[in-house]
């Protein structure tokens, strides 16, 4: 963002300046894109860009192990977090799926992945349900559930919502919930949006760039 | 002489009324050829998805109101969809088949939900599901099971 304004800036004031001072801007301009480049790269992302627009990567859940985990822990690798439950027979499932195949492309790089799966449906989502449906996708993918108010504020947090549809008479119920994917970098930071009309390729496009920038924290 | 009439007239009426009934069962389901047809398996029991392609070689309409089987207590014919930003899964009545024309059932659209398996499925298994039409007509097909992250390659 930063570096782009310098640049337009510079641009559009060189024609009324003298040469020496066009050159004195451009030097100085020049410095702050390096400068920046240092810090803050900004990456040729193909998927919706939402870097500085979500906030960063935090929640205290349980994992399907049963153990307390939070955002931090899973600093150092690159998220994508997706809300969905187990007795999703149709969308969920095929979003996985289709996860384990772009974790696929990744080729080694995809060990500095992890795809969070967080219930939207902690009644029915144990850790023990949550273990065996994960698992079933990819070695990769960690399912999240626990305290209904800790998943509502992570689903509000990223401006989402999740409904619990009316029951059947035998019970069960359906739970709407976010398509989203939310791509998140090795610092935690909210960085690109996958939805179900992106391609694949994007997705894999934008993993690669986040997982061979900037080394392992 | 009025008993004879009134037998004559029943048994018109009954054979109207079986050969409507035949002729009738036969329409759906006689025109429709399924294909592609698989179930992804989840762990436990979980529900489950089922997919299929149903083409319609007859000169009319038909619709699929569901299906039943022997391997899952309950079946459920739904809509996933995906408005504003939201996953949503509704039940269907009925879902038409257009005049030689074909419809689709797969992941993130039409599927029919397999609920409370009542033995376990597994990967590589075959179930005999029973496509049943507004007509009451049936269809027995054969799904394959494939493991929960299968994709649907195969359209």
């Amino acid at each position: 963002m930063l570096d782009g304004m310098n640049k337009t800036t510079d641009s559009r004031m060189k024609p009324r300046r003298s040469p020496g001072t066009a050159v004195m801007l451009l030097l100085l301009a020049i410095s702050l894109l390096l400068g920046g480049c240092q810090r803050t790269e900004p990456l040729p992302f193909r998927l919706t860009n939402i870097s500085g627009h979500m906030p960063a990567l935090d929640f205290k859940l349980t994992d399907d192990q049963g153990k307390a985990v939070s955002g931090a822990d899973y600093h150092g690798k690159v998220v994508m977090l997706y809300f969905g439950y187990t007795h999703c027979p149709d969308v969920c499932p095929l979003t996985l799926a289709q996860l384990h195949v772009v974790m696929q492309r990744l080729g080694k790089l995809a060990d500095g992945a992890r795809i969070l799966f967080v219930s939207v449906d902690p009644t029915r989502d144990t850790p023990a349900v949550m273990h065996a449906y994960v698992n079933a996708f990819d070695p990769r993918a960690v399912g999240l559930t626990g305290d209904p108010g800790a998943i509502e504020a992570l689903v509000k947090r990223y401006r989402s919502a999740f409904t619990r549809e009316p029951a059947s008479s035998d019970g069960n119920y359906e739970v709407s919930h976010s398509s989203a994917i939310y791509v998140f970098d090795r610092d935690g930071n909210a960085r690109v949006l996958s939805t179900p009309a992106d391609s694949q390729d994007d997705l894999v496009h934008d993993l690669n760039l986040l997982l061979s920038t900037g080394a392992p924290s | 002489m009025k008993l004879r009439t009134l037998s004559f007239l029943l048994a018109g009426v009954m054979l109207t009324g079986l050969s409507l009934t035949s002729g009738l069962h036969a329409a759906a389901a006689d025109h429709i050829v399924a294909s592609h047809a698989w179930i992804r398996v989840l762990p436990g029991n979980l529900p489950a998805g089922a997919y299929v392609t149903l083409e319609n070689n007859g000169d009319q309409p038909v619709a699929l109101s569901g299906a039943s089987s022997t391997a899952y207590a309950d079946v459920m014919l739904h809509q996933s969809s995906n408005e504003g930003g939201m996953s949503r899964m509704a039940m269907l009545e009925s879902l038409a088949v257009p005049a030689h024309g074909k419809v689709l059932l797969a992941p993130a659209g039409y599927h029919l939900m397999l609920m409370k398996a009542t033995q376990s499925v597994k990967p590589g298994d075959t179930v005999k599901l029973n496509l049943r039409f507004t007509d009451g007509s049936t269809l027995t097909t054969n799904f394959l099971a494939r493991p929960a992250d299968a994709l649907d390659d195969s359209h």
